[in-house]
């Protein structure tokens, strides 16, 4: 049986707790509340109801049926995680955060974003549970995602732009860090992906897995069966292991996480660190790095920038060493087509991110009979990305 | 007995309190370093903390990370800086070397090549603040095999049963971090700091050297009346920041000598 972390967050070699000493109590603390939360059944109804009347779950599974007769192959099926509250998977884990802060009596949430979804939504449940917010953000990825900037706001939160380092998302982690190491009696971190010190990678992936759970009752619903391939896009994780994790045991059930390829992985220009990093140590985790010779951690490169991150979450680490998922990476370029062709198929904007898994569905569905399923994790919507694309296309919309 | 050893056994004899201060290794230029050791020791320093560069310093504040940026532009690596400190050692035996830094680098080195160099070239101590003894296994071991001291951070937040655990691991000394936060910050209560060490001291026998917010001789009296050294980082850092490279060095043995007038008094 797949039984994963251990109780000090390994996952095989990967994981663990790697922290400053300060954050070693406030981290043992977290780790007993929310197993404390994890087995109790009000805790579970709670968060249940809200992914049912705020999140408006379950998402549905759509049949992206011209797409599909264009690739000529595979039958590609999309879990609309686009459709929920906030347009995207963000939402379901920093409910389940929100919630668990609010029991640990923390007024005060942070976190760090890189396309702004996970800021976005870490602002929305702070606004609804009444919660100050503060929201760290590289400056570079300020001004890619100036619409997400401004709803945060709207929001209420306090957006802080973060001028250190390589100004995108692993510097605004390290800045959540810091505030949190400074103003951890009263701030919880709600943390957007599946990476982080334990217990964050298996706490994001529980709350998330809800993708892959109501998946399972669906596909059995629609087509009598389950897929013969799950894919989804992985920068930190948090989609991809929601839908894999709970497929895991069943093994007619393949899966593809998809990373950043940026202008290719042999330009360098990447971020792929599951297809062309090593392990090492980086924001309270051991996991595969975008590194160089000497540890430094190296800049990364993606048109998406959430998946613009050089670390990814360990159980990812621990399912690539094992096999039983595999990593491929989609160019900048493949995953602008698919964007433009999912817009003109099927009438579907979907974010950057999750444009690379679609890119890796165009690719192999072509080869693959007509009967076969290939079902793609659609994680968030594409409305923040159109200046990006836009500005790809040499088309000015200010 | 090791220089760390011998350093506070001396202190102890002429009733003083050890000075330690930090700087990042290769800022502001990697042949920087090895004179504004010098320059450090002569500015009286008992121990010197040498930082190891990383690109994603997430226990620093900024003046350390800026160091650590200007230091990474000249590529200062790992092995470079066992190369500074073979130099050091050619004109001072006796001054314990610690590195301070994070594991990635370590890792990346492998800590059996790196823990056999360190011993080669002669550095006592090394400083992981990222990596706590339950995940330090491998390091331990081949810190132990070379005989170089694992140096521990213990913090506001470190309960009792955890010094317990530290107390079995650490060697050379304790570094207590005397304030929640990052390295740099302010607002220091020498009240609580005093019985937190008194705490530690009930565990660990071994000096307990305090640092995080030490900034002038006024904090480092009354650090130094609490513990058995004192550690002073952004703000020497601060000072080579500020200064032409060429005078970088006197004006840190300078400051360090004001803070030495301090703790003597």
């Amino acid at each position: 049986m797949y039984d994963f972390p251990d109780s000090r967050g390994h996952f095989g070699p990967y994981g663990g707790i790697f922290v400053g000493e300060t954050l070693i109590q406030p981290i043992e603390e977290l780790r007993i509340a929310y197993e404390s939360c994890r087995n109790d059944p009000e805790f579970r109804k709670e968060f249940e109801h809200d992914l049912k009347h705020y999140v408006g779950r379950p998402s549905p599974i759509y049949h992206a049926r011209r797409w599909s007769e264009h690739l000529g192959g595979a039958q590609i099926y999309l879990k609309r995680e686009d459709l929920n509250h906030t347009g995207a998977h963000k939402i379901n884990n920093t409910i389940g955060q929100a919630i668990l802060a609010r029991r640990m009596g923390k007024n005060r949430v942070i976190a760090e974003t890189g396309a702004g979804q996970h800021g976005v939504a870490t602002a929305t449940v702070a606004a609804r549970f009444g919660m100050e917010c503060v929201v760290y953000m590289g400056a570079e990825d300020v001004k890619r995602q100036a619409p997400n900037v401004y709803r945060m706001k709207l929001l209420g939160a306090t957006v802080v732009p973060v001028e250190s380092g390589s100004k995108t998302l692993k510097d605004a982690m390290n800045e959540a860090m810091r505030d949190w190491v400074t103003n951890v009696e009263r701030t919880f971190y709600i943390i957007g992906t599946a990476a982080g010190p334990h217990p964050y990678p298996m706490m994001v992936r529980d709350f998330q897995c809800v993708i892959g759970r109501e998946a399972k009752s669906q596909m059995l619903e629609l087509c009598g069966r389950q897929p013969d391939r799950l894919i989804a896009a992985v920068g930190g994780g948090s989609n991809a292991i929601g839908l894999f994790y709970p497929y895991l045991e069943e093994e007619s059930v393949k899966m593809t996480g998809v990373e950043a390829a940026g202008d290719g992985i042999q330009t360098g220009r990447h971020a792929a660190p599951l297809c062309a990093g090593r392990p090492g140590v980086l924001h309270g985790n051991r996991t595969y790095l975008m590194q160089d010779e000497n540890g430094q951690i190296s800049d990364t490169h993606s048109i998406s920038a959430g998946l613009d991150y050089p670390g990814v979450g360990p159980e990812h680490a621990w399912l690539k060493d094992t096999g039983r998922v595999e990593y491929a990476a989609a160019t900048d370029a493949e995953a602008l087509a698919a964007f433009h062709a999912l817009c003109r198929f099927e009438g579907i904007i979907p974010a950057l991110e999750s444009s690379h898994a679609l890119a890796h569905a165009a690719k192999i569905a072509p080869q693959m009979a007509k009967d076969r399923i290939l079902l793609v994790n659609l994680s968030g919507r594409g409305d923040k990305d159109i200046n990006t694309v836009a500005e790809h296309s040499g088309i000015s919309l200010r | 007995m090791s220089r760390i050893q011998n350093t506070f056994k001396r202190l102890k004899g002429e009733g003083r309190k050890a000075l330690v201060p930090f700087i990042t290794a290769g800022d502001p230029h990697p042949s920087s370093t090895v004179p504004l050791m010098h320059a450090l020791v002569e500015g009286v320093a008992d121990i010197l903390e040498i930082g190891v560069p990383f690109s994603d310093p997430m226990s620093d504040g900024q003046v350390i990370q800026r160091a650590s940026e200007r230091a990474l532009r000249h590529g200062t690596s790992l092995r470079d800086i066992l190369s500074m400190v073979e130099e050091f050692r050619k004109k001072d035996d006796s001054t314990p070397v610690v590195l301070m830094g994070y594991a990635n680098p370590f890792e990346a080195m492998g800590y059996s090549s790196f823990s056999a160099q360190a011993k080669r070239v002669g550095v006592d101590g090394v400083l992981t603040v990222d990596c706590p003894p339950e995940e330090a296994e491998e390091m331990l071991e081949s810190f132990a095999r070379e005989e170089i001291s694992p140096i521990f951070l213990l913090s506001p937040t470190t309960t009792e049963e955890r010094i317990a655990k530290v107390a079995k691991y650490a060697s050379g000394y304790v570094y207590y971090v005397s304030l929640k936060g990052v390295t740099g910050a302010t607002h220091l209560d020498f009240g609580d700091v005093g019985n937190r060490v008194a705490k530690i001291r009930e565990q660990i026998d071994l000096p307990v050297c305090i640092g995080f917010g030490i900034r002038d001789g006024k904090t480092a009296k009354a650090a130094a009346m609490i513990a058995d050294g004192v550690v002073i980082g952004s703000r020497i850092v601060q000072e080579i920041e500020q200064s032409e490279a060429q005078s970088a060095a006197e004006k840190v043995a300078l400051f360090l000598r004001s803070i030495r007038t301090a703790i003597d008094a």
